[in-house]
Parts: C-alpha cells; structure tokens; sequence
C-alpha cells in the first residue's frame, strides 16, 4: 500500500478514511441517501424485507452505504442504576456499512485493467472509465463489498441483438470512492457531511485511530456492553481498514467478517510453491529426457 | 399550543434546540425526536456525551429509545398518570425549587371559595353543565376575581380558545389577587395541586401505566436531582402528547413539573416544542387557522360585536404585554387596509368577518358531509390520507361542488374521484361525484423565496434557488393572483360586501416572467412601517392611533432597519452559541423564553453553571448570554404602583411577561376548556376503566355522536368492548415525511420504507396467528386496512391493572399512490378531539387484528357493515353511563 | 499573421507538444517505471481520475435555503448549474445543523426533480373520467369565479340572531405549515377580507 501511495511523491495526502461509531448512530439512513445524491447511484430496488428496519439489505454496486439493524435482548450498559433496573432489556444496534479501503485491498490486487487504484488518499476507488466488468474484484474482496451493476433493462435499450450497444453503465463494478472527487476539491466526503450525529467521521486515519482509542476507552469506563473497535488493527488479514468502526458486539451480529483476510495474502507462497512446483517439473523432464537418452 | 401559551403565555417552544446540550436531563416524552428530528436530535446527543440522562418515555421502543440512558415503557394514553406521578412525588418529597415556585408560580394565589376539584367530584371539575357538555369557569377563578368574557365564560358562549387566542386567559378586576406566600392557606394553589395528585403514587402509577414502581422512582428521583439551582432538565415533546382527547392537558403536566422544579427560563431546562412541519409554528403566528389573527389576537365573534373598542376591552390584559392589545390589533388593521382604515372608521375593524362556533378542520369535515361546504382549496396538505378518518374526509370531497388541489404530486386528495378505497368498494362511483376538481402544480422551496419558521420560533429565510417550470407556482404567486384577479372582478362593485376585499392593500412587487410577488415586500409589510413609511425595528413602538402598521406584531423587528433579520446567515463559528446574528427569532430575537428566570428574584444567576441573563446594577440593565425576555431597564425590586398599566404592571421579580399577573401558571384559572389541571382520563376509545373516577374519559371531549361516518368502537364497560382488544398508535419513520405526499414519491426515500407495515409482540403475533413478513388486517369501526407483520420484542406487552395488554404499532405514511404504497393508518382513527384545539387522537385508539389480507373490492364494504352491525348489536346489550351525561357540578 | 494571432499559434502549438508528452508519459509502463511498479497507484490513475473534480465546483451560483420537511429547520447549500439544481447539501454555518441532514433533507434534490413530480395543471370537470388539459391562466380564472359564486350563494349577513356574520362558510382553505410565512400572510389576508372563516392548517392535524 505505503509503495502505491509513494507513487503520488509529493502529491501524495496524508491516508484519509472513516471512523463510524456505532454507539451515536441513530439509524436514520441519511449516510445512504446523501451517497446516492451525490454519486448519482440508481435505486435498489423497492423490496420490503422485515429484517428490523434494514430494507437496503447490504452493500451493493447501488448502495455504497448501508446501515444494518440488529434487535436484542441484551442491556446496552452492564453495570450502574439504570442496567440494574432493566428486567428485560433492549437494545438496538445501528451500524452504517461501507468500503473498507483495505490496506491490503484484494479487489486492487487482482485488478487486471488498472481500472481500480490507490489514490493519493490512500483510498482504492474504481475508475469507471477503464472498468471493462471482467468482475475478478468481486470475490477477491472478503467483505461482499465491491459488486456489479445489473440495472435492469427498460423498454428504451437497444434490442438485445446489440447487447454492446445497448448497454448503458451495466456490467462495470462499483463502491464507495471516500468521494474521491469531493476530496480532490477539498470537501469531505456526503454520508459524512450528512451524518446528523457525526456517528461517521471523516478525517486523517491516524488521528482518527488516536480518537477511537480514546472513545473505546470512555466507554468501557461507561460499562458500555461489548464496546470494542473493528478494523483499527494495522496487522490484520487486510492490513488494517481505512473505514473502521467502534462496535458494540462481535462484527458477525452486524453482518461483518469476524477475522477478514485478504485472499491474496497468500500470493507470494503461491507463487513459491508454483515456482518449486515447475522447478520439480523441469527437473523431472530434464531428467527423463536425459536419463532417456541413456 | 394554548398548553404552553396559558402556563407560560406564548404558545412556542420556550427553548431552542442547541440549547437541549446544556441540560443535565433530559425528558423525551411523546416524542421520537431521534427519528423524526434527526438532526436536532445531534444537540440531546451532546448532552449526553457530556453525561446528562436522556430518558425516552413512550409506548415504542424506538430509535430515539435505543439512544438514550435509559427507556421506561408507558402505555399509550397513560402519560398524565405517569407525570401527575412525577408531581405527587415532588410535593410529598420535598424536592420542589422553593424560591422559584413562591416567586414565579402562581403557588401561592388563592383559588375561588366555590371550586370543586375532580378529586372530590369523581372526574369532573365545578361548573360541569351535561346538557351543554361544557364547563362554567367561573369557579376556577383566582379569589376575588371576576370574569369577563374569558374562557368557558358559558353566557358569552365563547370557547377558550375563540376568546383568547392560543394564550392564557386575561385576569381582571380584584387584582392583586389574594395570597399565601406560606403557601398553607387550603385553597392556595400549591395545596389544590397537593391534593389533586396526593392519589397519584408510585403504585398507582405502575398498575395505570405498565411500567415498575423502580423505574418510575428511578426517574422521579432523577429528574428532581438534576433540577436546582446548579442543574436543569429540559423536556421535549411532538404530536406524541398533542394528538389526545387529552393533549393540552398532557402537555400542561410538563408545564407544572417544569414550573415546580424551577427549569423555565434557564439553559438546557423548558420546554422543547418540536413541530413537525417546516414552518408550522410560522402557520399558527400568522395563522392560517379559524379562530385566530396573525399574532395571536383572536378573530372577532358574533356575539363579541360590538365594534373595535369592545373588542379591544376584551383582548387587553390589565397587566402584562397584552395590555397593548389595541395597538396590535390597529396596527394589523392598517397593514390590511391602509388609507381606507381611518380612526372615524374604527380602522374597517367592521369588515372583518365573524366566527361563533368551532369552525376548524373537523368541523368542516362534517360541513363537506352535510353539503355545506361548497368549495375547498388545499395547498401542501393531503387531508384524504393524512386526516383522521379518512373515508369521512374522501365522502366530504365528493360532496364539493369544486376543488383546488395544490402540490407538488398529484396526492390522493386530488385523486379521490378515480382511485380511492371507496371507488374500489363502490360506495363511490366516479361518474356520479359532481366535485369539479383543479390540480395546480406547486413549487419547492428551492424556487421560491421565503421565509420558514421553525420548532424554535426562529425566522429563517430562504433563498429561490431556480424557476420553476411550466405552470409549477408558489403559494404566494396563487394567492396574490387570485387576489389581483378578484379585485379586478369586483372594482366596479357597490355591494358592501366587496368593500374590504376592493380596498385590501395589494401592491407587491412583481418579479420575472412569471410576475413572482415579492416575498420580501410580503415580510416588509408583516414588520410593519411607522407614519413616515420606515420599518419598525421593534413592536414595543406599535401605536393604536393608526399611525403604524403591522401585519405580525409578533414578527415587528424582522425586517428592522429596513434589514431582512431572517435571512442573516452568520457562521456560528463568529458567534457565541446563543448564535443571536444567525437568522431572527420572535419575540425581539430572543431565543430562550422567559430567560428572566435564569435569574434569582435579585437579578443574580442562580449558579456560575446556569448563568444566562442578569441584572447589571451598574449599567442598571438585564444583560447576558440572550436578549432579555424582559424589560431590558425594568429593576428586579421593581414594584408597579397601582394604576400601572400593560407592561408596567408586571413586577420586575414577575418573569412571564405575556401573562397577565406576570406569573407562570401551576393551575390555570383561564383559558383551558376541560379544567384548571390536568387529570388522568383514558382515551376516547380505550379497553380500560379509569382507575382513578367513574368517569372514564375527559368528559369535555368533542364526539361527533350523531355522525353516521365516525362510529365508535365499544370501550371497556360496553357490550363488544372484545371486538377491539388492542391499544393501536400511530406514528412516522425518519425515511419518510407525514403523510408521505414528499416521501413517497421520491425514489431514495420510497427504498428505504418501501411498504406499510404494522409492528406486533410476538406474543400477540402468536396470540393472533400473525406471520412475521406476513399480512394482517387492522380493523376499527371505521376502516379495515392492511399491513405486512414486523414482529418485534419492541412492542412490549403492558401489564395494566394486573392485566397483559398488547399494543399495536401503524406508521401513517402510506396511502394508494406514490412510488411506494399501502394502507392508510388514518382511515382506521376516529374524529373525537380535544376540545381546546381541536386535534385527533391518533396516538391512542383501539382495534382488532388478524392474519391475512382485507377483502377486496365489494367485499370490504360488506365486511364493514356486518362489523359495524355487530359491534352496535352488542354494544346495545350493555351500554356504559358516565357522570359526564347526568351530573351537574 | 498577426501579432496576437501569432502568439496563439505558439501557445497552440506549445499545448500539442505538451499534450504528446503526456501521452506518452501516461502509457502505463513508463508510468509504472515512475515510481509505482505494481501499477496500483498513480500509474494506473486516467485522465479523468487525474483531472476529477467535484461537480460543484461548475456551480453558477449557490443558494442559501432552509430544508423544507420538519421544523428542525436545517439549512441547505443549493447548488445550481444552466438555471437547474445539481446538488443540496447542508451548509455548515447553521448553529442548528452544523451542515447536516437526515435522509429527508439529504433526498431534497431528489424530491425537486422526482419522477412523479407535476408541472402542468390538470381539471376534473364534474362526473367527469378523466384529468384534461387546461391552461394555467384560464384555471385561475375558473377558480376566481367559482370563489365568488360560492360567496355569493353562502353569504352570511347576519348570524340567526341577527348579529353581525359577515362571513362565507361555503368556502374552506387547508395548508399552511408546509408553506412560507409569506404565504400564510397572504392566504389568511385575502381570504379574511373575502369572509372565509374556514382557513385551516396541519396546526392541528
């Protein structure tokens, strides 16, 4: 990652992200409204789906935010009056999804177009002029994030015996940019901008690690029920999360991978064992051939 | 909002929204402010990052529950059980601000020889007629005091609020009243009000309300704790207590606990109004009501006739800001009629029309019905869904001769002729309504200038962004076209009834290719120009002599200096935080009301921590964080001779300037319909007894007995009280807005809720065969509608009396167009309403439930009627009596 | 040529050699030399990354407005491009909303263009089955003469008792918390002088 950012010299920014803290969002959805606004994302699709209050579902090529609901019967505070009072307790978690801009980002590494990089950000965005939709990205991210855009054809596509012609934007992948244009114009990115609670932050990724720790640390003197941080470590199976989250539970209630790694961790012994592979490969002609020739 | 206008004297919200994070606690009550006032919500958000409590209070829990301290589980209706507790804990405990109450509140007034509380009465108040179904004030008067033409004054006929606008009623004659500063005289308020709630105990307020004894001591002790001089707590409240048969005096209940713990006036303490519509405080300033004029004087009553002087007499409070009456009321005269409003002619005060009945929406529901209403204009507003009972409010519209619709989307209340759920079950048929129907586009607010008042009774302007396209107009162009169009008509007319249309002051300029009037020319003339044609920078220089003008009185100071107040847009980040130069706020720009209080009787801050506005004895003025909510140069140890007069009859330790004894209002002698205090009542249409009186419901309900298209289900104590098991509430969702009519139709939003659902217990979907993601069918006496099922532990089952009671959960969005459709929430609610303001009870009704989808077609209409049929036959088989019908107290 | 012709020539002419040198400095492999040998940085970047900026820096004009659903009463940046709104979003001088916005606030655009937004007006006439086409002018026209005759018909003097009425209660008007001050002022002024008593509002609805 620090070699693809260094590639910017002196254009390259200080690695920018988010830090979403669950513990203020109030689910009100205006991180994925304001995201749609402004990168002009299609609808998703009009399905009642009766998990809690979540009808986006997940993260797709036409949701780049998506706020997950969990009901349970867990007290939100383990200790003091008010844990003490409640018999049956409630809670309700909300937590807004998004990219996580991997350090280690598999969707980037197996890009064969250079249609995905690193920005000067340090963020990994998708270029939909070069994006060809080969989709290798799409099972190389261990989030289910980056996805393929399929809209629906209407009666105004061209028949389907020009199906070039007659595509529109379908095909290519999409996610979250970080508003890579807002950023280059020095404006932060619209879920965050429109966060009535400032539950998503934007900023510096070091300065937001530093106010993380220091909000898990506030809580657990709380006795905030299973505060803990999600994608803060930088030596983790993906590096560490450019977009990384204060949870209130295991990342498997909301939906998210408890132990993420990015699949092509194991490249370079892959391509070790390939190596000795075809080493013993040759060497097994050589000698045939040779010890044929005997 | 007479609750707040008759305890305090303004009907607004006596706080602003930032101010919420200074408060130590923080009561969010009939209300779900995280989802329905997300972004104020950011401010309760601070408070409690600073450690304050936020204790969400509701029948839901909701999103604004599961952001809070804690979540204490009511059921719906029970809410003044629950704070008359919260009184009743106060009193007995001591825990009352002493200082506070004797010098601010109306504690120590004595109360007439002759009232009779509900307490010693089981339900009623003094003064209860059964014939009329109304109350004679005349015994909840203060000692020694006559009424004159005041609220409930029954020979006069005047309701509360035609006589008085939306504030507290005006005292006279026998002033000062009698007092007992020791506040042990029996008859003084403080002991009534010990006395009214001494049976409102922790226990009681347990079995009535569904909650633990724990919770709610927890939260009285609370509450008091971070009371104080050194701490405050704020409540904020929305339609969650408004819509009731009881919603003025649910939100009066707030009133007195805030009054007793001495939190008005301070920061992060009042009471936060927050209002659901973009401007809607701004509809009830300059009101598009019936009973009121821009400003809050009353509209003039048949019976009051009598000319301008006598009106004035009967506006005018002997002390108090409302002792200027007449120069508002000239003044508004002269803005309307301007030359041709002359002293001789008592300012055409005679054209002004004349009301003598409850002339408001659900009445004239009932008009439409009866084919008395004739023509119907609607701008913004989706009456067919987004009224109760909205299969009355369709059958109203297709008795119309005609119809102006006006929005953005063609709404179901311009659809109603072709589309509705009664042209599907065929008790309409589209060729046989005679309603001539005009749909008019409207325009955003992005093409239009204007300005918007908000939950805080801040002005703030908006700038037109674009055109708008084709035949797409403001309100304002519609109006003042008409307008133009009318006079045009009529200029050649000798009738006397044209008169005040022919000479109504009419000049705005006209912009653009559209001729757009000048919204700014509008405001101008709501500030309001003295005789020289300058803009007046303050109401305190309205004269009653003709020589000013004032469309607002309330809203004179909005364009000062020929300056447009509401459109300053100061950063707050060059400002203090009371943010006084960003936008303009009546009255005179302050932002917390009443701020008087946030001093002692002396003047000084009561704590360093709650200082706002002080007595500067040096440059002997009132300074501080805000405007003064009071006479900026009036001392504290100021005492009004005599023969004082408006204003200066207030004494300057008297913080409620608008109230005619300059006192907040513990018990209100004047101004309310259903009595002086709050008390507990169940709703028109409840599975319970009132545990506390025989009589059941508040007995000044307005029902509408006779109306064949509002049946009643059965209650508790009736016969087919069974059929309609369930308490039923209503409510919104964050992703859409009210009705739906600019939700529903918007692409991002239709996604987010995509269908009407109803949200159940699990116990109650098992109890009902109900299948999560299924549907079921809600049905009350008036509709059936149906729902997808959300099963959900949110809905908690309410122990009452002992017994496990279930609620059921209707957001009300939806209706048979948009992008998004469903059934409507309202078509289920009834029109009983509280008798002050006329508001439905949406919150609290009840209902049946069951699996499966409505019928269909024909088939809808036949269901109905065999339920009616059957809930009347068993209803006839035991019908319930209750004092309201006989007793006369 | 002439001298200011010239001079343009030359800086044409500097432009196209500029512009070859970028072509071939952005052929992938020379870029991937630079610094970025995997290709996932800079190299890879396209024109369009390289030169994106955010669409509203096009903006004609920005306008201040307030959101226009609830009473929170945030304010909103309109920005507007060719007389037509490309982008609403909060604006961060507000003390009340600091910039933000629920998912209200944030669809504004979204709700001002919708797809079922109306721009023409539509008449019903009576036992009529379908909407029909009438001009705007003419609609307005309509509606004044049916106001009036309404009037007419409905006019109350004098109440039963016969004090004075003064008054229609064959006319109602409905809205008003949606709409302006402005506007409220407007509707309660000329429907007062009118005699229309019946003017109401989502107050108490």
């Amino acid at each position: 990652m620090s070699t693809a950012v260094e590639s910017y010299g002196a254009d390259a920014k200080p690695r920018m992200g988010f830090f979403t803290d669950t513990t203020i969002c109030i689910g009100c959805k205006a991180c994925e409204v304001a995201c749609k606004e402004w990168n002009l994302i299609p609808e998703d699709g009009r399905l009642w789906t009766g998990e809690s209050y979540d009808n986006t579902s997940a993260l797709g090529a036409n949701s780049w935010r998506h706020v997950a609901f969990v009901e349970q019967r867990k007290p939100l505070k383990l200790d003091g009056e008010v844990a003490a009072l409640d018999a049956e307790p409630l809670r309700w978690l909300m937590e807004s999804d998004v990219c996580k801009h991997c350090t280690h980002a598999g969707c980037l590494d197996v890009c064969p177009t250079g249609a995905l990089f690193r920005t000067e950000f340090g963020t990994v965005v998708v270029q939909e002029d070069v994006c060809n939709g080969c989709g290798y990205c799409v099972p190389a991210c261990p989030f289910g994030v980056i996805d393929k855009r399929d809209l629906p054809r209407s009666p105004d596509d061209a028949p389907l015996a020009l199906p070039i012609f007659g595509k529109k934007e379908d095909g290519r992948v999409w996610k979250c940019t970080l508003c890579y244009d807002r950023l280059k114009g020095g404006h932060e990115p619209a879920c965050a901008k429109s966060c009535p609670t400032d539950s998503i932050q934007f900023g510096e990724l070091d300065e937001l690690r530093e106010r993380a720790d220091k909000r898990l640390e506030k809580l657990r003197a709380e006795h905030w029920n299973g505060a803990r941080l999600y994608g803060n470590d930088p030596d983790d199976g993906v590096g560490g999360f450019g977009a990384f989250f204060l949870l209130l539970d295991e990342p498997e209630v909301y939906g998210l991978p408890p132990d993420p790694v990015v699949p092509t961790a194991h490249l370079p012994k892959l391509w070790l064992n390939t190596a000795v592979a075809a080493a013993a490969l040759l060497t097994g002609i050589a000698v045939s051939f040779f010890g044929g020739r005997e | 909002m007479p609750s707040l206008g008759t305890s305090f004297g303004r009907g607004g919200a006596t706080d602003y929204q930032q101010d919420l994070m200074n408060s130590d606690c923080i009561t969010i009550m009939g209300s779900n402010m995280a989802e329905n006032h997300p972004v104020g919500f950011q401010w309760v958000l601070e408070a409690r990052e600073r450690g304050a409590e936020v204790v969400h209070i509701d029948p839901r829990f909701t999103r604004t529950s599961a952001m809070s301290t804690k979540y204490i589980g009511i059921r719906a209706g029970s809410d003044i059980a629950f704070l008359g507790g919260v009184v009743n804990y106060i009193l007995e405990n001591d825990r009352w601000f002493h200082e506070y109450v004797r010098t601010y509140t109306n504690a120590r007034v004595i109360i007439d020889d002759a009232y009779v509380d509900t307490e010693e009465a089981d339900g009623l108040f003094s003064g209860w007629d059964p014939e009329q179904g109304k109350y004679d004030a005349t015994t909840w008067q203060y000692k020694g005091m006559q009424v004159h033409g005041s609220g409930g004054s029954p020979e006069e006929g005047v309701k509360g609020e035609q006589s008085h606008g939306s504030h507290g009623g005006l005292l006279s004659h026998g002033d000062p009243p009698e007092e007992d500063w020791d506040l042990e005289h029996p008859r003084c308020v403080f002991q009534i009000l010990k006395r009214h709630y001494a049976r409102y105990t922790p226990e009681f307020v347990a079995e009535t309300c569904g909650c633990t004894v724990e919770e709610f001591l927890w939260y009285a002790d609370t509450i008091c704790k971070n009371s104080g001089r050194e701490r405050t707590g704020a409540f904020a409240y929305a339609v969650g207590w408004t819509q009731h048969t009881t919603g003025v005096q649910l939100i009066r209940s707030a009133a007195i606990i805030q009054l007793l713990l001495g939190n008005m006036g301070r920061p992060g303490g009042g009471i936060m109004a927050l209002r659901g519509h973009a401007s809607i405080q701004g509809s009830t300033d300059i009101p598009t009501l019936y009973n009121i004029l821009p400003g809050y004087l009353v509209m003039p009553h048949t019976e009051h006739y009598g000319g301008l002087q006598k009106y004035i007499e009967r506006s005018t409070a002997p002390a108090g800001w409302w002792g200027n009456a007449d120069a508002y009321i000239v003044s508004l005269l002269k803005a309307w009629w301007g030359p041709a409003a002359t002293k001789e002619n008592e300012f055409c005060f005679s054209w002004l029309p004349r009301i003598d009945d409850d002339n408001s929406h659900y009445w004239t529901v009932q008009q439409m019905l009866k084919g008395k209403v004739k023509g119907y204009i609607v701008a913004g507003e989706n009456p067919a869904v987004g009224s109760a009972n909205g299969r009355a409010q369709r059958l109203g519209l297709a008795q119309l001769d005609w119809l102006v619709v006006r929005d953005l989307v063609e709404i179901e209340t311009a659809s109603f002729w072709y589309d509705s759920p009664e042209i599907e079950s065929g008790e309409l048929r589209t060729e046989q309504i005679p309603t001539e129907v005009f749909f008019m586009p409207a325009s955003t607010h992005l093409e239009k200038d204007g300005s918007f008042t908000n939950t805080q009774r801040l002005l703030q302007w908006h700038f037109k962004a674009v055109e708008p396209k084709e035949d797409c107009r403001s309100e304002l162009w519609f109006y003042y076209h008409l307008g133009k169009k009318i006079k045009e008509k009529l200029k050649e007319s000798q009738d006397p009834k044209d008169w005040p249309v022919q000479h109504l002051t009419w000049e705005y300029g006209e912009q653009g290719g559209n001729e757009e009037p000048s919204a700014s020319d509008v405001l101008r003339e709501i500030n309001g120009y003295d005789d020289h044609g300058q803009l007046l920078a303050a109401y305190k220089l309205l004269k009653a002599d003709g020589s000013t003008s004032c469309g607002c009185w309330i809203y004179c100071g909005a364009y000062a200096d020929g300056k447009n107040m509401a459109a300053r847009k100061t950063p707050h980040w060059e400002q203090t935080y009371t943010a006084l130069e960003w936008a303009w706020s009546w009255p005179a720009n302050r932002r917390l009301l009443y701020n008087r209080a946030s001093a002692d009787p002396d003047g000084k801050a009561w704590s360093d921590r709650k200082e706002l506005v002080w007595w500067d004895a040096e440059q002997k003025k009132w300074t501080g964080h805000d405007t003064p909510d009071f006479d900026e140069e009036k001392p504290p140890d100021y005492v009004p001779p005599d023969d004082a007069k408006g204003p200066d009859a207030i004494a300057g330790n008297h913080p409620f300037i608008m109230q005619a004894d300059g006192l907040g209002w513990l018990y209100v002698p004047q101004g309310l319909e259903d009595g002086p205090l709050p008390t507990h009542y169940e709703p028109h249409e409840s599975p319970f007894d009132n545990p506390l009186y025989s009589q059941r419901a508040n007995p000044r309900r307005q029902q509408n007995k006779d109306l064949e298209e509002d049946p009643y289900n059965p209650v508790a104590g009736e016969g087919g009280s069974e059929l309609f098991p369930y308490v039923v509430t209503t409510y919104r969702l964050t992703e859409h807005h009210t009705a739906g009519g600019m939700t529903r139709f918007t692409p991002y939003l239709s996604e987010l809720q995509p269908q009407m659902f109803v949200e159940v217990h699990p116990d109650l979907a098992r109890e009902r065969g109900l299948e999560h993601g299924g549907w079921a069918t809600i049905v009350t006496m008036r509709s059936a509608i149906e729902a997808r099922v959300l099963v959900t532990d949110r809905m908690r089952p309410m122990k009452v009396n002992g017994a496990v009671r279930h609620q059921v959960g209707l957001p009300y969005h939806w209706g048979q167009r948009g992008l998004v459709t469903g059934g409507a929430a309202n078509d289920l609610a009834h029109m009983a309403l509280d008798p002050n303001v006329h508001i439905q009870e949406v919150k609290a009704f009840t209902c049946d439930i069951r699996p499966g989808r409505r019928p269909r077609g024909p088939k809808l209409a036949q269901f109905m009627d065999e339920l009616r049929a059957e809930a009347r036959a068993a209803r006839a088989t035991a019908t319930r009596h209750e004092p309201e019908e006989t007793r006369k107290t | 040529m002439r001298k200011e012709d010239r001079s343009a020539f030359l800086r044409g002419r500097g432009k196209l050699k500029r512009e070859i040198a970028e072509l071939v400095k952005s052929w992938p492999v020379l870029r991937q030399l630079d610094g970025d040998p995997l290709g996932l940085g800079k190299s890879v970047q396209s024109n369009r990354s390289r030169t994106l900026e955010p669409r509203i820096a096009e903006a004609d004009h920005v306008a201040q407005s307030i959101c226009p659903f609830c009473a929170v009463g945030c304010a909103q940046l309109v920005y507007v491009k060719d007389g037509a709104v490309m982008q609403v979003e909060g604006d961060p001088a507000s003390p009340i909303s600091r910039g933000r916005l629920c998912p209200k606030g944030a669809a504004t655009k979204n709700m001002h263009d919708g797809p079922l937004r109306e721009y023409k007006v539509k008449y019903r006439r009576p036992y009529g089955t379908e909407w029909e086409e009438l001009p705007l002018e003419q609609a307005m026209d309509m509606i004044v003469d049916r106001i009036l005759r309404t009037r007419e018909e409905t006019w109350e003097e004098t109440t039963r008792e016969g004090n004075p009425a003064k008054r229609t209660m064959g006319i109602a008007n409905l809205g008003g918390a949606t709409l302006d001050n402005e506007e409220n002022y407007l509707i309660k002024k000329l429907l007062t002088s009118l005699g229309v008593v019946q003017v109401e509002n989502q107050a108490r609805i």
